[in-house]
């Protein structure tokens, strides 16, 4: 009896014993629903066939619940996740808070030099590179050709504001239900205020003078919130005020925008005969400019981090290394085409000649280039971000005054009211964070 | 029958719901006080404080705060007289014996399953969109301008949704309750020659009173917290057209991750709370304990 | 209330009815509708009925983009939980609330409604700090407490109207007989408050599946319920509106189905006193 159950007691623990030697690290991954994620989720077999010892655990949410659940996660040390996907406007700020890990070892095949310059430089704090790169994007035009021949007119590749006006009103056509442009109008920090940051950049407006004194009582500001809320009343889609990326990405993709700029990712979408029947009929031109300097066009990137909190970091660095290596571009490009490899994070990408073919590649890549987040402004500015201020109340302050502009696209304010009152809340707000003394 | 023993034995059934409840309500609020007094923004964790009734200042003196409150009682007040009196009518409707019946209440109460911020999202996108929408087909059919709902009716399109949500909530606790009504009751007053109207409102109303301060008060307390479907379809605006209290503390918390802020909010969010419900009470709470 | 009446007048009732109820239903419809069709048809202008791009092609995405059966489990066992154990601690409250009234009962349910006053955005960082605390961040039990908590008020309330319906009498002679307090309840109330409980579960368990603030909130991958699920097929890039239909009609199909079950005793109604 008894030495039964030593025995057994002896296979039970050896057994647990080789059990713990093949262990599994499990990563929970936190990332955002949007396509070049999900088809991810879709080729993790080569994952695990590389590495059999790690299992992920995915979350995936949109992007505003995902930020809400992150954000709650590592400000109060949860410990929730392993890899958390995060934007532009993030890393920096988390990074000084010494809430990521610093991916500066990851292994040389990872070829941190690849990473396009500026891609880089927005997730790099203090010579730490704290997320990668998994896709980036600056923002375009995208227009229907076949329409701007029906007008007679033609869109440069390098456009200026003035060109897009006449562009818009030579092509509305609101009884064929065709819009001469659609721009974005929601209210919020990552909606109507990252168009129309980027808008004020090639205006030579910006947020802050140096010394943290809000703007909006300049001159500049008010012939942007003119121009914007006249080419959107004229020539945009009735109800623009309610329009974020997807509502004007749906109506690019059903033809009803004869021009759209927003982000260079929707290429893929825009250019896929399956989502749209004029898909052969894009053209693509960067974001104006007003012969400043400066063009219209931000700079983003979707990166993957790790929090401090997490216990699995080792294995969650080389699923990051796996997710935003080399291999993996060529990975999505063996299974699923060049045109679906992630864009916007890599020089190696651009330079190979398949996928420098597709119609939107160098666009992209010229309008990434284009965008410079340590100097996004025609004056100087104390922050760094184009169309954000990487400082941490600007997500806040940035959704209020998104809510004003919105008021006056909707013809509820005057533009002149609608920039006071931003002016008026930016100064308390800054005042409030000690900005302004 | 309240003999001493079974007052006892009420308080001990009554006691773990009480408890439990005490405990889920007590320890959330006081550290919601706690924070409303503090300097306390999730991402700048280095700067924190004790900073006095600011946080309650900044909340009183922003410029959409009256304008969050009116809208606040627009929605609950809105939402309401919507369910209630629609409620009424399909419960007396779907009580009748029609064919189908079953299938019938079936489809009155679909819209509850359906998770608030899809119900929210369908709605916006599938309905009320002024380019795809299948209202601005039907404006198109008839030769119209397509009405831009979260535009230009921006809290009216809010209790629209929310309404269509809660309705069959109404409907169905106002229906069970008219079941529980005798017909022979109703049948005598038939031979009496008491008309279809006066049949209701001296039979039928009295004995669903009970249950319309029910959904009165349960929907109330639900619909002041309501702030999902407002981020999901005209994001309180545009400007602030359709901002609400909880909508207000949903921005201070999530966009601006001011946790002292949003708790703030949220006490003064209780004491409207109290105050809604204390004049509700003093309203309709009669009706409770016939 | 079940009454004699005139074919003309039945037939005119049920044309009534079925109008009501469709329309209510229709934005239900169209969403099942849509999610049948391609993305590109389920926008079109004019919206297409007949003319459609029909696709199953929805369904098989989103089934083989997430693991709909775990979210469908987790969304079975914290409302189902959460239902249950409300009705357990409710049903002695609403007993004696109902019977034994005393002058503070209509406070105390006042009072417990009031627990459900705090706009759940401002509570979000110090309840999440507290289910850190006691580790209950992400697993069932914690969700389930939650929800049983949020729901309990709505619960005991519901109980106490129905209970309010059942003539003291028989309670009384059931005393006479020599029932305990636990008989009574149980052999008594209970099956004579039977539609009145099957309503409020029904109804707390809709309320608990919809839920969709706290149990994002709270849960990241062992615990997510459909939610969660939902929550990863809303505004993605692109058209996506055929599959947040097609997620979202799988996320109500199962409580369409026990809606489908239950509404006999919805629709029996309370079968005691003078009904029938």
């Amino acid at each position: 009896m008894k030495m039964t159950q030593r025995a057994l007691l002896g296979a039970t623990v050896s057994l647990a014993l080789a059990g713990a030697a093949m262990a599994e690290t499990t990563i929970t991954v936190a990332t955002v629903n949007n396509g070049d994620m999900v088809r991810m989720q879709g080729l993790m077999d080569d994952f695990y066939a590389k590495h059999p010892d790690i299992k992920v655990e995915w979350v995936t949410l949109e992007e505003n619940v995902l930020r809400q659940n992150v954000t709650t996660d590592i400000a109060t040390g949860g410990g929730q996740y392993d890899v958390i996907t995060i934007g532009t406007y993030e890393v920096p700020i988390w990074g000084k808070q010494g809430w990521l890990e610093s991916l500066n070892d990851l292994p040389a095949d990872y070829d941190v030099d690849d990473l396009l310059p500026a891609i880089r430089g927005g997730l790099t704090v203090d010579g730490n590179l704290y997320a990668s790169p998994f896709y980036g994007e600056s923002s375009f035009l995208n227009y229907r050709k076949d329409l701007a021949e029906k007008a007679g007119i033609t869109i440069s590749d390098a456009p200026t504001w003035d060109e897009i006006k006449a562009a818009a009103a030579a092509m509305t056509d609101t009884e064929a239900g065709v819009y001469g442009i659609c721009l974005r109008g929601k209210a919020g920090w990552g909606e109507n205020m990252a168009f129309l940051t980027t808008m004020a950049n090639s205006y030579g407006a910006r947020w802050f003078d140096e010394n943290w004194q809000p703007q909006f009582d300049q001159p500049e500001w008010k012939a942007v919130m003119t121009d914007y809320v006249e080419l959107l009343t004229k020539y945009g889609p009735p109800g623009a005020s309610n329009n974020g990326y997807n509502e004007n990405l749906t109506l690019s993709l059903q033809g009803k925008c004869a021009m759209r700029m927003d982000a260079t990712v929707s290429a893929g979408a825009l250019t896929d005969p399956a989502q749209s029947e004029f898909a052969d009929k894009v053209g693509f031109a960067l974001a104006p400019d007003a012969g400043l300097g400066k063009r219209a066009n931000w700079l983003w990137a979707w990166s993957l981090a790790v929090p401090s909190s997490s216990d699995a970091k080792d294995a969650a660095k080389t699923f990051i290394n796996w997710a935003t290596n080399k291999d993996y571009l060529a990975l999505v490009a063996s299974k699923e085409g060049w045109r679906n490899a992630p864009p916007g994070t890599r020089t190696s990408l651009y330079a190979n000649p398949e996928y420098a073919a597709l119609p939107f590649a160098k666009m992209t890549i010229d309008s990434i280039n284009a965008a410079d987040p340590t100097n996004p402004t025609v004056k100087p500015v104390p922050y760094v971000g184009v169309q954000f201020v990487a400082i941490p109340e600007f997500a806040g302050l940035a959704t209020s005054v998104g809510e004003l502009f919105s008021a006056a696209l909707a013809g509820q304010k005057s533009v002149d009211d609608a920039l006071a009152e931003a002016q008026a809340l930016a100064v308390s707000e800054m005042t409030a964070a000690g900005y302004i003394k | 029958m309240s003999t001493q023993s079974s007052r006892l034995a009420a308080r001990v059934m009554v006691a773990p719901s009480v408890l439990l409840l005490f405990i889920w309500m007590v320890v959330p609020l006081a550290m919601t006080l706690y924070y409303s007094f503090r300097l306390y923004r999730l991402i700048s964790p280095d700067r924190t404080g004790w900073v006095g009734f600011t946080n309650y200042l900044w909340f009183i003196n922003a410029p959409e705060f009256w304008l969050a409150m009116g809208n606040t009682l627009a929605l609950v007040g809105g939402v309401l007289a919507i369910t209630v009196t629609l409620g009424i009518l399909i419960a007396l409707l779907i009580d009748q014996p029609v064919k189908g019946q079953g299938v019938l209440r079936i489809l009155v109460i679909a819209p509850f399953f359906v998770m608030p911020p899809v119900a929210a999202s369908i709605l916006e996108n599938l309905f009320m969109h002024p380019q795809n929408g299948l209202f601005a087909a039907v404006s198109m059919s008839f030769g119209a301008q397509p009405i831009l709902f979260l535009q230009d009716y921006p809290m009216w399109s809010v209790i629209a949704i929310v309404s269509w949500e809660w309705l069959p909530f109404a409907t169905l606790i106002l229906l069970t309750s008219l079941q529980s009504l005798s017909s022979e009751q109703l049948e005598a007053a038939e031979m009496d020659g008491a008309s279809a109207l006066n049949r209701f409102r001296f039979i039928i109303l009295p004995h669903m009173m009970r249950a319309i301060t029910v959904v009165i008060l349960i929907q109330t307390i639900f619909l002041l917290g309501i702030f999902g479907e407002i981020f999901t379809t005209t994001q309180g605006g545009p400007g602030s057209a359709s901002t609400t209290l909880p909508y207000m503390i949903f921005k201070q918390a999530i966009a601006a991750k001011d946790i002292g802020r949003a708790a703030a909010g949220g006490i003064i969010a209780v004491i409207l709370a109290n105050i809604v419900a204390y004049f509700l009470m003093r309203g309709i709470g009669r009706h409770l304990d016939t | 209330m079940a009454r004699a009446t005139s074919p003309r007048r039945k037939a005119l009732t049920t044309l009534a009815a079925w109008s009501v109820a469709l329309v209510i239903f229709f934005p239900v419809l169209w969403m099942i509708l849509t999610s049948f069709k391609t993305e590109p048809s389920a926008v079109a202008m004019p919206p297409q009925l007949f003319t459609a791009d029909w696709t199953l092609e929805n369904y098989a995405e989103v089934w083989q983009r997430s693991d709909y059966p775990r979210f469908f489990w987790n969304s079975v066992v914290l409302s189902l939980g959460s239902t249950l154990l409300g009705l357990a601690v409710a049903i002695p409250a609403a007993w004696a609330m109902a019977f034994v009234p005393g002058k503070k009962t209509k406070d105390l349910l006042m009072w417990m409604l009031s627990t459900k006053m705090m706009p759940a955005v401002a509570v979000m960082i110090p309840l999440y700090l507290v289910f850190l605390k006691l580790g209950l961040i992400d697993t069932r039990i914690g969700l389930v407490l939650a929800l049983m908590l949020m729901n309990l008020p709505i619960i005991v309330w519901m109980l106490y109207t129905y209970f309010k319906e059942i003539p003291a009498e028989i309670l009384e002679a059931a005393r006479m007989d020599g029932a305990g307090l636990f008989k009574e309840i149980v052999y008594v109330l209970t099956p004579m408050a039977l539609p009145g409980i099957a309503s409020t579960l029904l109804l707390n368990v809709i309320l608990a599946w919809n839920e969709a603030f706290w149990t994002i909130i709270l849960t990241t991958t062992k615990a997510a319920p459909l939610s969660a699920f939902i929550a990863s097929f809303s505004a993605p890039q692109g058209l996506f509106y055929a599959k947040l239909s097609a997620a979202s009609t799988m996320a109500i199909a199962p409580i369409l189905i026990l809606g489908w079950f239950s509404q006999k005793q919805l629709v029996r109604g309370l079968t005691f006193g003078a009904v029938k």
